[in-house]
């Protein structure tokens, strides 16, 4: 996509979105779309690990729980207004996606794999013991009755997730266009040659950990004002690892737009499904459809999409 | 003799309890062409593994241009002029071929001008131009094996090594890529090279080192080599 | 306070359940350390594996640990249906890491919400007539579900180890880790080696998943927390090694639980995690590799 023809998009879509909130009434609309483009975050962030740079998250609600809990517990010792939430849940997001890179990034991509899941049930074990923000039994937050221009506070999120949505995406974006996005693909593509190419791997893969875990980070900071009730077992749920995992590879790893589409798609089949059929099956459709699509459709719907373009082409 | 551009002072690399390379000491004089052989395990490709820093080394040191680069990352020293070519070939298979290409000369080229005129450049000398927007996992082997010199002579190295690129190749292209060796030395690079194709090593080398079970057995002008005893007996055995 | 007996008494039940780690990681060792598949919804199929036990024993009454053993065959065919499309879609374009990553995490997810739509997110128990008993050295208490699954558990890897070094197909599996044309010399295909090691690797699971209900209760998700202690495990053995994995696993028990009496019961998944970082950090090729 030209750059003046996204960054036009990307305008009308926060701008359309945003005034959009008052001409609809329906708050269900808000809810669900507030999932939905929280998700097209965690895929984005995801795949800039993943579909970028070659290694895999498994642990992308530890990154997602982190953001949630420190807006948790900043709200509740200094009352910040929720953009400085959203930057220091963005802040120890990064630091922690730095310090667990900069332990197991020497390492096999699947001993760093195994880190992530190891991160996550460790912080969740210290926040199941930290009762400052709840503890087992969660903590409530309280959010405003009036808010500023919008009718009520649903739709503020709604409107922040949508900018917050179109800015990550926009990261993405320029990450694959950049010096560092060539050299992150080169890591991907073969490592070892990476770096006899003068490729400073490392520094590379920490640079693309770090962005993904604060993206992941800011995606859950307004989450806790979302549910008003957080409880570990929720913000830690095995469901955001898997949606992380599940979108980019079933929308394309190797662009912005697949995190895009796979979220776009598969969270609002989602959204229809809670309210269709139990959460249970709708959990078994995404791994079912994950394996699947790892399986037949490697390169995801993107790919699909460019092989019937070439062939058409051809003709 | 000026100093000499590589110097390798007693390198020793274990696998567990495998002995790779016993104190090995290697000299590479600036814009000298050097071919190193011995059979196959004797240890060449984990010497310039060593060299080029994708292994560590147990023991010795690694002098490049008189800096001691023994710690150093192997970025840092594709970055200061030592490049290399792999035996198997490693492209960047979701990329095309210019772009392969532009990865080393951003990365560690020194160039100030566009990289990708650069690119096309470094693609025209090895006649490669034509394939510069295919994909580079639909090559053929030689096409390969060129890249992998592309990519290494887009690092703009002062030390480029070349690991077995003609391994079964056909007579007019091992002739090719000597060519394009002999053409990159004339510009001023040293190369060490790995082959085991004995008419191609003897023609290009200056000087000849031969490795065997880790250890170097000989050194010398090509003739010497060829007529040496022992280079006979790690070849062919007791 | 800390008495040396209750030190002690956490120490032989961290070496009893070791045991039972062992027979967790060997199926990885064989899968992880000698085929390098990683398989991470290896701890998911031993928890499938205990809610196949509880189901027998709940409607038939049937001895969990019988159930398991005889269930070997079925989780046998299980694992060369698995190993057999994993290697069509991965293995054999050298595209392993990132989709075979995917694909069992993928599997893993879809074992476990299975088991959740099947049997509820409730714990699960099975009774048998030693569960509850225990026998008395001194103060040194040995609870017989800790006991029986060790011994079972010891029993397995020792048939496993035999049957790695003694038989053909078993050096077979050996020799594909180490040298596939050697292998093809030899006269064996590579793939259908993998194939029946994989098999077996996933076969273990099966006891190894009804030892685990023997031990405790078992709820779907439970295999998440055992991710760590396998991988920490066949890490720490050296990644080939059944008599590292075995050491490792004993090790792993002891530490485990001695952390647990000490700080508390919800640090233990936490130990294995760290075992794994600190090996990786500092001796990778674990305590028994080359």
């Amino acid at each position: 996509m030209r750059g003046l023809w996204f960054w036009a998009v990307a305008v009308l879509l926060v701008v359309g979105g945003t005034l959009g909130t008052r001409a609809l009434d329906n708050d269900f609309f808000f809810y669900a779309g507030y999932v939905v483009l929280q998700f097209v975050v965690l895929a984005t962030a995801w795949n800039i690990l993943g579909g970028f740079t070659g290694y895999v998250n498994f642990g992308s609600a530890a990154f997602f729980a982190v953001g949630a809990y420190t807006a948790i517990a900043l709200d509740k010792a200094l009352s910040l207004p929720l953009p400085a939430l959203i930057l220091a849940a963005g802040a120890a997001s990064g630091l922690i996606g730095l310090g667990t890179g900069y332990l197991t990034l020497r390492l096999r991509g699947i001993f760093f794999a195994i880190s992530t899941l190891a991160l996550a049930v460790v912080l969740e074990t210290l926040v199941i013991n930290w009762d400052y923000v709840g503890g087992a039994t969660g903590s409530y937050i309280i959010p405003p009755d009036e808010v500023f221009f919008f009718d009520n506070f649903v739709e503020a999120l709604f409107s922040l997730m949508l900018l917050l949505a179109v800015a990550a995406v926009a990261v993405a974006r320029w990450i694959t266009r950049s010096r560092i996005g060539r050299g992150l693909a080169a890591i991907r593509d073969d490592e070892l040659a990476a770096e006899c190419m003068g490729v400073p791997t490392l520094k590379l893969k920490l640079i693309s950990t770090t962005i993904s875990g604060a993206m992941m980070g800011i995606a859950g900071a307004p989450y806790p004002f979302y549910v008003t009730y957080v409880d570990p077992a929720s913000a830690f749920n095995l469901f955001y690892a898997v949606n992380a995992i599940a979108m980019p590879m079933i929308g394309g790893t190797t662009s912005w737009l697949g995190p895009v589409i796979g979220a776009l798609l598969l969270g609002s089949l989602q959204q229809w499904a809670t309210v269709s059929i139990s959460s249970e099956l709708n959990l078994l459709l995404v791994g079912v459809m994950l394996v699947a699509f790892v399986i037949l459709a490697p390169q995801g719907i993107v790919g699909l999409a460019r092989r019937f373009l070439d062939g058409r082409r051809r003709l | 003799m000026s100093r000499p551009i590589l110097e390798c002072q007693g390198i020793s690399k274990r696998f567990g309890g495998f002995t790779a390379l016993d104190t090995v000491a290697v000299e590479v004089a600036e814009g000298e062409r050097l071919g190193l052989i011995g059979p196959n395990g004797s240890g060449k490709t984990t010497l310039i593994n060593c060299i080029s820093g994708a292994l560590p080394c147990d023991g010795g040191r690694i002098l490049f241009q008189g800096e001691d680069v023994t710690r150093i990352a192997g970025y840092r020293r594709t970055r200061l002029g030592i490049a290399r070519s792999f035996q198997i070939p490693k492209p960047f298979r979701s990329m095309s071929v210019l772009e392969n290409v532009a990865i080393p000369l951003e990365y560690a080229g020194r160039g100030g001008g566009d990289v990708a005129d650069e690119a096309r450049e470094i693609l025209r000398t090895m006649g490669m131009d034509g394939l510069a927007d295919s994909n580079a996992g639909s090559l053929t082997q030689i096409e390969l094996r060129k890249l992998e010199l592309a990519r290494a002579m887009a690092a703009r190295p002062a030390l480029l090594i070349s690991d077995e690129a003609m391994a079964g190749l056909s007579g007019n292209e091992v002739d090719e890529i000597l060519d394009i060796l002999m053409r990159v030395n004339a510009g001023g690079v040293a190369i060490i090279m790995i082959e085991h194709i004995m008419r191609a090593v003897m023609r290009f080398s200056e000087r000849v080192v031969v490795l065997d079970a880790g250890r170097k057995i000989a050194e010398g002008a090509p003739e010497a080599i060829q007529s040496n005893p022992d280079v006979e007996r790690a070849y062919l055995g007791e | 306070m800390f008495t040396a007996d209750l030190l002690l008494n956490a120490v032989v039940a961290g070496v009893l359940l070791g045991g039972f780690y062992a027979a967790a990681a060997i199926g990885l060792t064989i899968a992880f350390g000698q085929l390098d598949v990683v398989n991470i919804a290896h701890p998911a199929f031993i928890v499938s594996g205990s809610f196949c036990a509880y189901f027998l024993n709940d409607a038939y009454g049937i001895d969990p640990i019988l159930v398991g053993v005889l269930l070997t065959p079925v989780y046998f065919a299980v694992g060369v249906a698995l190993y057999s499309v994993y290697y069509t879609s991965f293995e054999r374009h050298g595209e392993e890491s990132l989709r075979g990553l995917a694909f069992f995490f993928g599997i893993m997810f879809i074992v476990e919400v299975l088991l959740i739509m099947s049997f509820g997110v409730d714990y699960r128990l099975v009774d048998t007539a030693y569960i509850g008993e225990s026998i008395k050295l001194g103060f040194i208490g040995l609870p017989y579900r800790l006991l029986v699954p060790f011994a079972v558990s010891l029993a397995m890897a020792g048939a496993i180890y035999l049957f790695l070094s003694r038989t053909f197909t078993g050096r077979a599996i050996l020799a594909v880790s180490q040298d596939r044309l050697a292998l093809r010399l030899m006269g064996a295909d590579p793939v259908r080696v993998k194939q029946v090691a994989f098999g077996l690797a996933l076969a273990t699971t099966a006891v190894a998943g009804a030892l685990l209900i023997v031990i405790g209760p078992v709820e779907p998700s439970i295999g998440r927390l055992y991710i760590g202690r396998v991988f920490a495990i066949v890490v720490l053995g050296g990644m080939t090694s059944i008599s590292g994995t075995i050491v490792a696993a004993l090790i792993l028990g002891v530490v485990e639980s001695l952390v647990g009496t000490l700080y508390g019961p919800s640090w233990a998944p936490a130990v294995a995690f760290g075992f794994l970082l600190v090996t990786l950090a500092v001796r990778p090729a674990g305590l028994f590799g080359r």
